[in-house]
């Protein structure tokens, strides 16, 4: 039972007390343990608190609504890959630094690594997974395929994405686009010559849809 | 009697042509599946306390905290009191919990009390004092002389002058052999006079190898009409593999496990396993369908795997998945040895290089660091060598991309340019002026210089160097030329035709991303006739039939290899089988355009899949070894040369330094499929770009820690960073009928070199040491000035 | 990361209690893009972290966009605005247009998807990259002899003005030498109300090991960016760093110029990444007053504001650096470049 999880992991995961964060706030008084979500008092309201144990929590991915019940300190990346099995978005660097683990939400890049799963919430996230349809690859892929820019392949999702994203917003991208747009992820076995033509060619023949 | 010999120019219709990657599409769409993805029912995750110090012993672990906390199923202690640990980051204590923020917060309970001791982590200065003399040799020893690939005739060397401090059993004598001892090391161990008691005594940091002398250096350095002398120095770098090291084991049974492995060897890996968890090999099955990377790093399954496999155990069996971290995979995943010397080089006016002197260090952690097979590709006549190997604490040496050939590279070529500069000669004229010590490629370099050059466009970029360091942007080109073996491994290849006409072959060889799967299925594909979908391969498990590790540029050969000679055989045996539906003898056959027909008259045919009809209710099934001595001709062979060229641009202000255009000639016999060769080149001169501006391990002096174990500070390059790139495979006669020849580690040799030179050529001032960062440009350039 | 609580005040008020009086216990999240990092590193280990994007009517909502200032021309940016919708977003390009050195800078700070969540506020609270504080050795980072790591170790990328105490870390905002250079302002709340104060009077040095590099309390906010009128001003950015883009600069330099005809009547210039705060210059904008910008007086003027610099063992070449990347930002806001 989600509630009764969530008790008790407070009680024996989170490093600190009821009390302790009772501390923090400006009101002393005890606050009687509710069986909906927690609350804590603050400015003399009730503002509910999320963890430190699982919540349940609602991820829009690729169009479909998935029920997850995880730890707030949970990265939209590790729900992704270790709770949805959705594993294109690569865990790298798990820093921010290396953009093996882009997706898009609401439409921006970002590293999903430096998202909490818990704000990821009410967004629209897409991953490299949602670009083929009915089993055909999205011309953006197609063109990673022809001009050979994939390797090992471990980059290669954060880098379809980036791509995307990119041609979405430059369809006939400048060289400073260009620079500007992929300056966020990198490639170890140097696919950069071949990302160079996708782009190229992409900017000839897709609207980036 | 089999004819296995590569198909003519003229009859190929898919080797050594362009085929687009086939596992591209599973990449593109994040359908490919590796180690780091995979997940097993019930799976646990793995974390590792690691020792914060360079260098300490474990005095005390308590791990009850830990044990207690819920979620943990199994606490498995790696390095217990009383071990010393020989570098930040090494693992003391494993744990297994139901999800990785458990083992995470366990891991943070285990309290681990260390005696600190004094440690080393700098290499960038030649040695101060007087090295110890290299005592009698361990088996540390010998395995990191392996590891670096020192070669053969240099450890019969060491092994005699200094003898052993072990007993050489023949178990030990097998092990080396299995690591790639050569046999000439092997006796040499055997015969070796042996210290016991000297395993004992503590290593110094610095260990000296006797001077290696070749003819008369003395001599042809007084008799030299010019003298050319430098610095200069790589330092160590990591391969930071976008995928970190890692797996995942489940014991099956009691006694079976079933692991997942990031490894560039799949099918050495159990053996690896057995010994260590007590279980015969044949019970280990390994599997990997895609790696993100290995670059040398990932051949064993290290110490994590197994201890990997333990935590399994101990939580009942169930799978246990512990991937690195990114911080610990740069510390403690492997570096790239460095290399420093002060060079001399004696020559004639005319530019004919006469002598060699080079004191020369480096590091590659606790093993210390070999000499770099210096000076490289040049074999000059007279030459004097001393080396220092600095035992440190920075963490354990691996085998990177080409080991050791970068950094000879460096070593010499940028020697050998500043020779060019001082007898006011183009380097490239030097360079071919010493052609006929370069050994059995010097015709290929004599070819590839002609091509490169026209590529670069070198006799109008060329130009002396500047007499002083220009005040603009100044621009500057420079050369490199490398040298590798790549003979193809063993390999055995299982090959079927079924009597619908599907084909299908299973291989326990791993695809790094070079293209193998495609290679293999272009062999195939071009052997039966028919198109490359027609084919279904497997490869990266341990059910499959072994081939070697993707190590020294040997898997091209060794698959291809081993696939022809079984699609040759299973073509044979279908050959026999259609010949009498087509009232012809089986050789009178041949099999194109997805048809068997007879040769002389091409009327007589059945498509494929009337042709397989005629097999029978059976599939034919073959398998293809390679090498197979009985079974000639040699497919493969070793031995590739390769030259590449850099243009640069400079801003002396600043130091910065951008690469422009870089050119890559490169040969490898036989080319498979010239598409994926490309990107092969490609992807090393931008290797090439990252260690040469930007990566270094850096490690802190007083706390012997790695300060940039991130990717913030370890610096790759980006899109970016990388100019015009132009990669011309040499093909065609003189080429074509060497056979395979390895290709993944030639192309990472020279861009370091090339980019100094280039570097030098532009400023008209040598930055001695890799990578060419601002720092080191400006205090190139101030050193000029100030002289 | 350690466990935390997570709450989403929806007022001011809610949010100056659950943040607390003192440091430690809990963090904002705004972008979280720097505060992930942290707390994976485990050198900031808060017990809650709280969510200021939910917090109804807040100066700094995103959607608030910018309004007029009531000092008259220039603009207010919600702190809460992203610094990709700084550069990308139609309803920033007018304003971003009067401040072109400011676009630039923000246009090159990072990467594409650290911008998309980064908030102006976030980054001018982001901690320093100090190598020794990231690995967890603090931010006066000594060993237990009292032995100043960073000027006994590897201190390359670390300050070279304004080191003469502890600390020798960098300041790591490069959007703000541009901001300072402009005369930008920030608003600040919390629970004694308003303030508002120069950008430069928010950055310090901090002397002991727990106090931070910035004059934020613990239960206080960044609310607002506060843009005097650019009219009149010429004003350059210049980074100099190795790589092409996604690369910490070595030095920034930051210069803002009021021009009586062909002379300069005002500058300010302010270096970034060279000192534990961003430094403003008081000996260049003096060598520049009253002067024609070409390179000789960029030069001098560049001369003069790296004269005092203190280098640390292997940080020197930044002192060349600096000069450089002040120099080509003098002529570049001179229009001379």
């Amino acid at each position: 039972m989600p509630d009764d999880d969530s008790k008790k992991n407070l009680a024996e995961h989170s490093g600190v007390s009821r009390r302790d964060f009772l501390k923090i706030s400006t009101i002393s008084a005890a606050v009687p343990l509710v069986a909906g979500p927690q609350t804590v008092l603050a400015a003399g309201e009730q503002v509910p608190v999320y963890g430190p144990g699982k919540v349940p929590m609602a991820l829009t991915v690729n169009g479909k609504r998935c029920a997850l019940h995880l730890e707030p300190r949970v990265t939209l990346l590790d729900a992704l890959r270790d709770d949805l099995d959705i594993t294109g978005a690569k865990r790298v660097c798990d820093r921010g630094e290396c953009g093996a683990c882009t997706v898009l939400m609401d439409n921006k890049l970002v590293y999903a690594c430096s998202v909490l799963a818990i704000e990821a919430q009410g967004k629209q996230i897409e991953t490299v997974e949602c670009l083929m349809e009915n089993g055909k690859l999205h011309p953006i892929q197609k063109a990673f395929v022809d001009r050979d820019a994939s390797q090992c392949g471990f980059c290669t999702p954060g880098f379809v994405v980036a791509c995307k994203s990119l041609l979405d917003k430059h369809p006939n991208p400048t060289p400073e686009d260009i620079r500007r747009g992929l300056s966020g992820n990198f490639c170890r076995c140097g696919t950069y010559a071949g990302i160079r033509e996708v782009i190229l060619e992409s900017s000839r023949t897709t609207k980036g849809a | 009697m089999s004819n296995y010999k590569w198909p003519d120019r003229n009859t190929r219709t898919l080797i050594g042509k362009r085929t687009t990657r086939v596992d591209s599409s599973v990449k593109v769409s994040g359908q490919a599946k590796y180690t780091y993805d995979v997940k097993r029912p019930g799976m646990l995750y793995g974390k590792m306390v690691r020792c914060p110090y360079a260098h300490s012993k474990v005095i005390s672990i308590d791990t009850s905290a830990a044990e207690k906390m819920s979620g943990v199923k199994a606490v498995h202690v790696v390095q217990g009191p009383g071990t010393q640990i020989h570098w930040a980051g090494d693992e003391v204590v494993a744990i297994a919990a139901v999800d990785e923020r458990t083992a995470e917060d366990a891991a943070r309970l285990v309290i681990v009390k260390y005696e600190k001791l004094p440690h080393l982590v700098s290499d960038a200065e030649p040695p101060k004092g007087a090295a110890e003399e290299q005592g009698p040799l361990s088996v540390d020893d010998l395995e990191d002389m392996l590891d670096n690939q020192v070669p053969d005739r240099q450890m019969v060397q060491q092994i005699q002058q200094y003898g052993i401090s072990f007993k050489p059993t023949e178990d030990l004598l097998k092990e080396a052999k299995d690591d790639g001892a050569a046999d000439s090391v092997i006796e040499a161990v055997r015969n070796a006079t042996v210290h016991e008691g000297a395993a004992t005594r503590p290593k110094p940091y610095y260990q000296k190898a006797a001077a290696i002398i070749q003819g008369e250096p003395d001599k042809a350095f007084s008799e030299a009409e010019v003298i050319g002398e430098g610095v200069y120095g790589i330092p160590v770098i990591t391969h930071c593999c976008l995928e970190s090291h890692g797996s995942t084991s489940e014991w099956t049974s009691p006694n079976h496990l079933f692991v997942h492995m990031s490894t560039q060897n799949v099918s050495g890996i159990a053996a690896q396993m057995a010994e260590p968890l007590k279980i015969p090999a044949s019970n280990i099955r390994v599997r990997q369908e895609h790696i993100g990377g290995g670059f040398g790093s990932k051949f064993s399954p290290d110490r994590w795997g197994i201890v990997t496999a333990e935590l399994s155990k101990k939580a009942g069996g169930k799978p246990v998945r512990m991937m690195l971290e990114r911080d610990s995979e740069l510390k403690v995943a492997g570096a790239r040895p460095s290399a420093f010397a002060h060079v001399k080089i004696a020559a004639k006016k005319d530019g004919t290089v006469t002598a060699w002197r080079s004191e020369s260090w480096g590091t590659g952690g606790p093993g210390g660091g070999g000499m770099p097979p210096i000076p490289y590709v040049f074999n000059i006549p007279n030459q004097h060598k001393e080396h220092t190997a600095i035992r440190n604490n920075i963490g354990p040496a691996r085998a990177w991309r080409a080991p050791n050939h970068p950094q000879a590279a460096v070593l010499t070529m940028c020697a050998m340019e500043d020779l060019a500069a001082k007898l006011n000669m183009d380097p490239l004229a030097l360079f071919q002026k010493n052609l006929s010590i370069t050994g059995a490629r010097a015709k290929n370099y004599a070819e590839e210089f002609g091509i490169a050059a026209d590529l670069m466009g070198w006799k109008q970029k060329w130009h002396p160097r500047p007499a002083a360091v220009p005040t603009g942007l100044a621009r500057g080109v420079g050369l490199s030329i490398h040298t590798w073996g790549g003979r193809g491994h063993n390999s055995d290849c299982d090959f079927t035709i079924h009597p619908d006409g599907s084909v299908d072959i299973k291989m326990g060889t791993q695809d790094l991303g070079t293209g193998t799967r495609t290679a293999i299925l272009v062999v195939a594909a071009d052997t039966l006739g028919i198109p490359i979908d027609a084919i279904n391969l497997q490869i990266g498990d341990t059910l499959y039939p072994p081939s070697g590790g993707s190590g020294g540029s040997t898997t091209i050969g060794g698959v291809s290899s081993s696939t022809r000679r079984a699609a040759v055989d299973a073509r044979d045996t279908l050959f026999a089988k259609v010949a009498p539906a087509l009232n012809a003898q089986p050789h009178d056959l041949e099999c194109t355009n997805g048809t068997v027909s007879v040769k002389s008259d091409p009327s007589r045919s059945l498509i494929w899949k009337q042709a397989c009809a005629k097999i029978g209710a059976m599939p034919v099934t073959n398998r293809g070894k390679n090498p197979d001595r009985n079974k000639p001709p040699d497919l493969t062979n070793s031995g590739v040369a390769g030259v590449q060229m850099a243009e640069v641009e400079v801003d002396p202000e600043t130091g910065i330094v951008q690469v422009k255009k870089m050119v890559a000639v490169q040969d490898c016999g036989l080319v498979v499929n010239i598409k994926t060769a490309e990107s092969q080149c490609l992807g090393a001169l931008i290797m090439g770009i990252s260690y040469s501006l930007f990566e270094e391990k850096i490690m802190d002096p007083i706390t012997g820690v790695m300060l940039n174990p991130n990717m913030e500070f370890y610096r790759l390059a980006g899109l970016n960073d990388v100019p015009e790139l132009v990669v011309h495979m040499m093909t065609g006669e003189g080429y074509d009928e060497r056979g395979v020849i390895g290709l993944g580690e030639p192309p990472v040799i020279s861009p370091g070199a090339a980019i100094s030179n280039a570097v030098a050529n532009a400023l008209g001032v040598r930055v001695p040491f890799l990578p060419l960062t601002p720092d080191r440009v400006l205090s190139a350039i101030s050193q000029k000035a100030g002289a | 990361m350690r466990q935390f609580e997570y709450v989403s005040p929806k007022t001011k008020a809610q949010a100056f209690s659950l943040l607390g009086p003192s440091w430690g216990e809990s963090e904002i999240i705004a972008g979280g893009t720097d505060l992930l990092a942290l707390m994976k590193d485990d050198v900031v280990r808060p017990k809650r972290l709280v969510n200021i994007k939910s917090i109804e009517g807040f100066d700094n909502h995103p959607k608030a966009g910018f309004k007029d200032s009531p000092l008259g021309g220039g603009a207010n940016i919600g702190a809460l605005v992203t610094l990709g919708d700084l550069v990308e977003s139609p309803k920033f390009r007018k304003l971003m247009n009067d401040y072109p050195a400011f676009a630039e800078a923000v246009g090159e700070a990072a990467s594409p998807q650290i911008r998309s969540l980064a908030t102006l506020g976030g980054n001018l609270c982001q901690r320093p990259r100090c190598w020794y504080f990231r690995n967890g050795f603090g931010l006066l980072p000594q060993d237990e002899t009292g032995k100043d790591l960073v000027s006994a170790g590897e201190n390359r990328y670390h300050a070279i003005l304004g080191n003469e105490g502890r600390a020798k870390f960098v300041s790591p905002s490069t959007i703000v030498p541009i901001l300072i250079a402009y005369n930008a302002k920030i608003q600040i709340v919390g629970p004694k109300g308003h303030r508002e104060l120069p950008i430069e009077k928010f950055y310090l040095i901090p002397k002991s090991d727990g106090e931070r590099e910035h004059d934020l309390r613990p239960n206080e906010i960044i609310s607002v960016l506060v843009l005097p009128s650019s009219q009149g001003v010429q004003a350059a950015h210049y980074e100099i760093r190795q790589k092409a883009a996604f690369d910490w600069p070595l030095a920034v330099a930051a210069v803002a110029l009021k021009m009586n005809g062909d002379t300069v009547s005002a500058a300010r210039v302010v270096l970034g990444n060279v000192a534990p705060v961003p430094w403003i210059s008081p000996e260049a904008e003096q060598a520049l007053v009253g002067k024609t910008v070409n390179e000789e007086t960029a030069k001098t003027a560049a001369e003069a504001a790296l004269k005092n610099a203190t280098p640390l063992s292997h940080n020197a070449y930044k002192i060349q650096l600096a000069k450089v990347a002040l120099k080509r930002a003098i002529l570049k806001a001179g229009g001379t470049a």
